[in-house]
């Protein structure tokens, strides 16, 4: 904005009383500049002092187990032996598995606000969804507790009584209803809005002509959805996945009270276990100094590095590939 | 041959159609899905917490395990407190990185602290608690709430920045003209002209991440650890609403039981409330 400005002379009063506020401190650009650039330079001290931290403090446990920490399967804080393999399972699994359900279900309310519901409807509903994630963690795992559980446990009672379903080893479970399928479920929950969202937008930005060209063609709503909206909007919705995906690895609390806590690899579908955040969370505090301690640092490093690449990716998806960036 | 032409295309459409008709269902099923576990939610923290809210809750501490009774006082007056913190360091750090990155577009550094305050949305809660962990705790050596406000500080930072970016860019180059043209240097237009005119969103993001930032309780549960009586000291550890939610849910205590379900209450109020009322005022001054 340094362009030359021509300079016709303003009213002599503001001008005079401006200039001389200004020049009361003729400094103040540099000033304003260097707090400024300090301000946002911070972000990148902030995340790489978050990076070093985390690393200085997983770095014992990195020497000690090498490599094989992210393959062992023995968590044993009594004899100080440490593999983090189950809680890295436990993270993708119930992570895929809350995509499996909360996509098609994210990417159909999206349709059904962006397309099918009249003005009047669409706007509430949208704002609904997106409350859906203002609601803390904390509270759904304390209701995952109390309602989702013996829900649960009833389906696994169900189970367990029919002798056919039973003999199912993917099935067989204790009915405590803490599990790794109840994880599953509240994660559905929590992350549908990241997805539902971004998808609305980007449904948003299909251009009319592409649906108007379908229609004169003689297609159904359903049919412009499926050939003309839906793969206009892929890539944007792409990115809303991978935004849900970012969530689902790191969520903590509601996983943490409702998985079971079990360290060890989950064993079916109903199993107790725990994920990366979960066992952190749920051990951390009673962790001496020591192995167990700086193991849990350095499971906490690995799910920085994994939600910082998932996110990027996410970002990059979402602006790149659409037509105006979102989200 | 004709008639059979059109007897198939008859059927192709009913098909069709059907298959239409179906698709719609679908989409609304799943928009009804989606919505179910909110209403759910809400009766059951309605339902069952509302029974529980009285004058004790918020101005008595909590009954001895077992016992009827009690309140959560210290944990609400944490929660503000750790509030307070975390706000000064989030909305310090976030809005200036988010002049930073709306006002001096050629900077060399604009696109690296966009992205990685885009990738800072997205480490989990709980990590940053693990930075704070180390950057505080451990050289103080016992919890503190301190640790705990930065800890929600940081998760607030790329909040902050991502909202002062967008209402910023928002704002017209004719109105930065304009302040140009009265001989105004660069600083005087940012602080006078164009942080005035993003007040109002400014404002709504900073609210929605002090929203967003009050129900955690994962960076917390090693930070500002909890504690069953009150404190206002920064360096010893501090109570907080989601932390006593989680402690009293997974207790076997029905009395401690209501207790979680009452404060789960009073925390989902609080912030749907703080969202909606930045939503519908900010719409409001928007037109």
């Amino acid at each position: 904005m340094d362009r030359p400005r021509p300079t016709p002379p303003p009213p002599a009063p503001a001008r005079r009383s401006l200039q001389r506020r200004t020049r009361a401190w003729p400094a103040g650009d540099r000033l304003f500049d260097t707090i400024v650039l300090l301000l946002g330079g911070s972000i990148l001290v902030i995340t790489g002092l978050a990076a070093l931290e985390l690393f200085l403090g997983g770095e014992p446990a990195l020497r000690r187990y090498g490599l094989g920490f992210l393959v062992g399967t023995t968590w044993d804080p009594v004899h100080q032996e440490f593999g983090a393999l189950p809680f890295i399972v436990g993270t993708l699994v119930t992570s895929f598995g809350a995509l499996l359900l909360a996509v098609p279900l994210a990417v159909g309310s999206a349709l059904f606000v962006s397309e099918y519901a009249p003005a009047w409807l669409a706007e509430p509903v949208s704002y609904l969804v997106e409350l859906l994630a203002a609601i803390p963690s904390v509270v759904y795992g304390f209701w995952g507790i109390f309602v989702l559980a013996p829900v649960v446990r009833s389906i696994q009672i169900a189970i367990f009584m029919n002798p056919a379903l039973r003999s199912i080893g993917f099935l067989r479970s204790t009915p405590t209803g803490l599990g790794l399928f109840t994880a599953i479920l509240i994660l559905t929950v929590m992350i549908i809005p990241f997805t539902a969202s971004v998808s609305r937008d980007v449904l948003r930005l299909v251009p009319r002509d592409q649906r108007e060209a379908a229609y004169a063609l003689g297609a159904t709503r359903w049919e412009v959805m499926r050939h003309a909206v839906l793969p206009y909007a892929r890539a944007g919705i792409l990115g809303g996945v991978l935004l849900s995906l970012g969530r689902a690895l790191g969520e903590t609390m509601a996983v943490t009270m409702v998985i079971g806590n079990r360290t060890a690899v989950v064993d079916g579908l109903f199993g107790q276990t725990a994920t990366m955040a979960s066992v952190i969370a749920n051990e951390f505090t009673e962790a001496a100094a020591g192995p167990h301690l700086s193991s849990l640092i350095l499971v906490g490093l690995l799910l920085f590095l994994l939600t910082i690449v998932v996110n990027i990716v996410a970002r990059v998806l979402i602006h790149r590939l659409t037509p105006r960036g979102i989200g | 041959m004709v008639a059979e032409r059109l007897r198939q295309g008859g059927r192709a459409r009913r098909r069709r159609r059907l298959l239409n008709g179906v698709a719609t269902g679908l989409v609304a099923l799943s928009a009804v899905i989606v919505l179910t576990p909110l209403v759910l939610v809400l009766i059951y923290l309605v339902g069952r917490g509302i029974g529980s809210l009285d004058l004790a809750f918020f101005t008595q501490l909590p009954a001895p395990a077992g016992e009827p009774g009690g309140g959560v006082a210290h944990a609400i007056a944490g929660t503000l407190e750790l509030l307070l913190i975390a706000s000064a360091i989030g909305l310090v750090i976030g809005i200036g990185t988010g002049v930073f990155v709306a006002e001096y577009p050629g900077h060399p550094l604009v696109p690296t602290v966009r992205l990685l305050s885009d990738a800072l949305i997205g480490i989990p809660a709980i990590v940053m608690g693990l930075v704070a962990y180390a950057l505080i705790v451990v050289p103080l050596h016992h919890f503190n709430g301190l640790s705990g406000g930065v800890s929600l500080g940081l998760i607030m930072i790329p909040y902050v920045v991502r909202a002062t970016d967008e209402v910023m860019r928002l704002v017209p180059r004719t109105v930065r003209e304009a302040g140009f043209a009265l001989g105004l240097p660069r600083w005087r237009v940012i602080v006078s002209v164009v942080i005035p005119s993003a007040a109002s969103g400014i404002v709504t993001g900073a609210m929605l991440a002090m929203a967003r930032v009050a129900g955690e309780a994962a960076p917390l549960l090693f930070t500002a650890f909890g504690n069953q009586y009150w404190n206002f000291d920064p360096l010893k550890p501090i109570a907080a609403l989601p932390l006593v939610i989680y402690t009293y849910s997974i207790s076997p205590y029905d009395s401690w039981h209501r207790i979680a379900s009452a404060s789960s209450l009073v925390l989902v109020v609080f912030v749907l409330v703080t969202t909606a009322l930045t939503r519908f005022v900010f719409a409001r001054r928007a037109r």
